[in-house]
């Protein structure tokens, strides 16, 4: 695959290193000309040196034969004009962008830029995901499909404590995939009894998560130790 | 354009900037009628502030191009702002968002045909 990479700071270079190992064709543009002069000296004829958001030089860095482009400047507008150029007037088929404020990625979803990543929102999913709100876990949202799959640790005494799966009275749109039970998992029949301590796995439409997280906490008013 | 009648928002990072508006009259901006909202250009609630929603026109006029070519995208798409233009530097850049729809004025495009109409004038002589 050709990839061009926009931003040659320690994401893009650290990408051109990974991509060019596992045998991608990579250029990395770079505007500032220390940090050129620097990525340069491993890099060589791999990095050009400009501002990437130039058409002449995306041009020469032969944008029209590339497959994919990967904006990683700390500059969101340029992030986002660097993947709208590259979709629509040159036709590259994968875009990828960084996202450097969490606030901007209304303006990549208006502009129709993705994926986005976003470090700071990554950061902050890995943090819920150790610090888990009401015993949830996101483990995967399909925004588009307005699906997500959660992960729920079912509370001493709530309702599904020593409940069949069939009996959970779910709402429409949700269903159990999986249980984990003592460092094991399984996928559960309509019979299968649900225990204090297990992990459920659920596949269900957006919205649906608190009347879902309801049925797996402690009841309402009562110590979650009791 | 606020002495033309028109009612003027300006939107800038700098909140000193308001004395450049102020330059050369012994009246303040707001007693002129003009309002200033301290902010950066992708910070919606700055937009709103400013009163984008109501706006019938948005100038993108920061000192960045690529700045002022995704926040006159977002005056267009989000805010549904009827006319809306955009000062961009390079020309490239100008002519193709000019081609995709986006009113762009290049000042370095409009500096070269003075100085090209100048030179020709010079040549006549």
């Amino acid at each position: 695959m050709y990839i061009i990479i926009v931003g040659a700071g320690k994401v893009g270079w650290n990408l051109a290193r990974e991509l060019l190992d596992k045998g991608n064709e990579v250029t990395v543009i770079e505007s500032d000309p220390a940090r050129y002069a620097t990525v340069e000296e491993e890099m060589e004829h791999a990095v050009h040196y400009g501002d990437g958001s130039e058409l002449w030089v995306l041009e020469r860095a032969g944008i029209e034969r590339a497959d994919m482009v990967i904006a990683v400047t700390g500059d969101d507008e340029d992030n986002i004009l660097i993947c709208q150029v590259a979709r629509e007037k040159y036709g590259v088929e994968r875009v990828i962008s960084r996202c450097n404020n969490p606030r901007n990625l209304q303006h990549f979803e208006l502009l129709g830029i993705k994926p986005v990543v976003s470090a700071t929102d990554l950061i902050l999913r890995l943090i819920e995901h150790e610090v888990p709100r009401y015993g949830m876990i996101h483990l995967l949202d399909l925004p588009t499909e307005r699906l997500e799959i959660i992960e729920v640790e079912v509370a001493p005494g709530s309702p599904a404590d020593g409940t069949a799966v069939k009996d959970l009275g779910l709402p429409d749109g949700s269903l159990v995939i999986s249980i984990l039970r003592d460092g094991t998992g399984f996928v559960p029949l309509a019979d299968s009894v649900i225990e204090a301590g297990d992990e459920v796995l659920l596949v269900l439409d957006t919205g649906l998560e608190e009347r879902i997280t309801a049925r797996f906490s402690a009841p309402q008013g009562q110590p979650e130790a009791a | 354009m606020l002495s033309e009648g028109h009612e003027v928002s300006v939107l800038d990072e700098d909140p000193e900037a308001i004395a450049l508006l102020e330059k050369g009259s012994d009246r303040s901006w707001e007693d002129m009628g003009g309002s200033f909202t301290v902010g950066t250009a992708l910070e919606i609630d700055a937009l709103i502030e400013a009163g984008i929603e109501r706006a019938d026109a948005f100038v993108a006029s920061t000192d960045g191009d690529n700045t002022n070519l995704v926040i006159a995208q977002i005056a267009k798409r989000r805010f549904n702002v009827p006319k809306v233009v955009c000062r961009v530097l390079d020309p490239a850049r100008a002519e193709w968002y000019r081609e995709q729809g986006l009113e762009t004025i290049c000042p370095t495009k409009t500096a070269i045909e003075l100085v090209e109409a100048a030179l020709r004038e010079e040549a006549s002589v």
